[in-house]
């Protein structure tokens, strides 16, 4: 089969940026096409993700991007969550159609109302709207199941933050460095009993583009390109009380994406995992959905150290989403940051161990509605 | 929001709506006024969704038989909710579950009220994971899913 790679990434730095979202996206896209030694003309096909009205402000974000992109008169699309928009610029390239596939995730968080206000109108009009839905209230739902199943403590949930915030302090490209203390995430605000305010992910300015090319053009432009092994995705049910929140589609997603990569034990095959963990407990439930564990065994999964920076399955070196949440763009940044991994170019925060074969996740609608899994290979 | 160091520009976007309730919706609103609670079951795999739907979303069959349910359930699950944010349409703090209604197979995302809900810990205390709750009718119908006013826990 043809293979694909990514070759090149850039990211915005994590702080809160003071430009327009044109120029935030064009500096970064300039940046991926400068390290690649390309110009605008030399690329075949731009996949963008972003999102309108109300994660921008605008109706039809990508028309406004498209400049910043370096996509105007050239083949493109869009999907909103980025991982999906990943996999879309992959087609391009397995298609034969095109050497080289540029895709970027552009979002400028700070500029609009908190995701709380904005996720409601992921609900219905009619029927969870009017009782005050919204991700956070799910995701509270999700969280009290989970610890009432399996015994799984608010520390154990707590530990996650610990651990993110503490790998974010290596991360000159995410958004929140500043580490915390158990204490400190227990003592913070329960805002949406049980989940606590230091575990509920931040919201962040965030632009990331990716390069992707064939594998002919990828061994032109890189000596270290990261080749796309498996890939799975999978939606749940709409109505959250149609299903259950604590077997959703993360297995169906990831077993697809094994079964493609050839992987039958993950815990074993898998070196490092960027997951989207928009609230500290989803780190544990995705990571047991993932089969890095046992059913039920998330806690003792964080308790054991195995998944700190320095452990056997680093879990977010990066500090994920709960040290920066840049919204629709969170998924291509797991990706670019597996594939840093993988390079051996993340800096500070690469972990210890060598890495062949990297994961990254994402996830998007209450309680995890929808999940994308790709595994990335040196 | 923007610090206030970084030059911004205020906006806003306000666009009315006016999205079909569809058959199904309409007739659970037109019961709830009733002060009844239907669901409609699958012809395919016999369960019965509350709220209601024209098809079911698991077997991806029509579902066209009426059937009403208890106005008690068991809590599935809760969240005691204290955070304000913008637009927020129920007063903070409040009390979100999914609740499974006597003769019904899904969950119904309601409010759970009726008892002072300023203290998280005493809230905890009385709302409980299984716990039984009932519904309360508003006096006044508006035809909408805040006909049942709330659960209240049952003693
Ligand atoms: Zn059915």
């Amino acid at each position: 089969m043809q293979r694909v790679a990514i070759t090149h990434v850039a990211q915005s730095p994590g702080v809160e940026s003071k430009e327009n979202l044109h120029d935030f996206t064009y500096q970064v896209n300039r940046e991926v096409l400068d390290k690649a030694g390309l110009k605008r003309a030399d690329v075949g096909c731009i996949i963008s993700s972003s999102a309108d009205i109300f994660h921008s402000g605008l109706s039809c974000a990508n028309a406004f991007d498209w400049d910043g992109i370096g996509a105007f008169m050239k083949e493109g699309s869009r999907a909103e969550e980025s991982a999906m928009s990943f996999i879309y610029a992959c087609f391009r390239v397995l298609s034969g159609h095109f050497d080289t596939v540029l895709v970027t995730a552009a979002i400028k968080g700070s500029e609009n109302p908190d995701n709380d206000a904005i996720t409601p109108f992921y609900g219905d009009p009619f029927y969870l709207r009017p009782v005050g839905m919204n991700e956070s209230v799910v995701a509270a739902m999700q969280m009290r199941q989970y610890m009432d199943r399996y015994g799984i403590t608010e520390e154990q949930c707590a530990k996650v933050v610990v651990k993110n915030r503490g790998n974010a302090l290596f991360n000159p490209y995410t958004h929140i460095r500043k580490r915390v203390s158990l204490e400190d995430v227990m003592s913070s605000d329960r805002i949406y009993d049980p989940l606590k305010a230091l575990e509920c992910a931040p919201k962040s300015d965030g632009v990331v583009s990716v390069l992707i090319a064939s594998e002919d053009k990828a061994k032109k432009l890189t000596d270290k390109p990261v080749w796309l092994s498996g890939y799975g995705c999978s939606l749940d049910h709409f109505i959250p009380g149609d299903r259950n929140l604590l077997d959703g589609q993360l297995q169906a997603a990831a077993g697809r994406a094994y079964e493609m990569a050839g992987i039958s034990d993950p815990r074993k095959a898998i070196d490092v995992a960027e997951v989207c963990e928009p609230y500290a407990f989803q780190e544990l439930l995705w990571c047991e959905q993932l089969g890095f564990c046992k059913e039920g065994e998330g806690g003792k999964l964080i308790d054991s150290g195995i998944t700190q920076m320095d452990g056997s399955l680093p879990v977010n070196p990066s500090g994920g989403v709960l040290a920066m949440n840049p919204y629709t763009s969170r998924g291509l940044y797991r990706i670019a940051e597996a594939a840093l991994q993988l390079k051996g170019q993340a800096g500070e925060h690469q972990v210890g161990k060598k890495v062949k074969t990297a994961l990254a996740h994402s996830t998007h609608g209450f309680g995890g509605q929808c999940h994308s899994v790709v595994i990335l290979s040196a | 929001m923007a610090k206030e160091e970084y030059r911004i520009i205020e906006a806003e976007a306000v666009v009315p709506y006016e999205l079909a309730l569809g058959g199904t919706v309409s007739n659970f609103f037109d019961y709830l006024k009733e002060e009844k609670i239907m669901g409609k079951r699958c012809r395919k795999c016999s369960r019965v969704l509350v709220p209601p739907r024209s098809f079911c979303p698991r077997c991806f069959e029509e579902m066209d038989e009426w059937v009403e349910v208890g106005q008690e359930g068991v809590v599935e699950t809760w969240v005691y909710i204290n955070m304000p944010f913008y637009g927020q349409v129920i007063k903070v703090p409040y009390v979100s579950a999914q609740i499974r209604l006597d003769g019904s197979d899904s969950g119904l995302t309601h409010l759970i009220a009726g008892f002072d809900l300023t203290n998280v810990n005493k809230v905890r205390e009385i709302v409980k994971l299984g716990g039984r709750v009932k519904a309360v009718w508003s006096k006044e119908k508006k035809g909408n899913i805040l006909d049942i006013a709330y659960f209240e826990p049952v003693k």
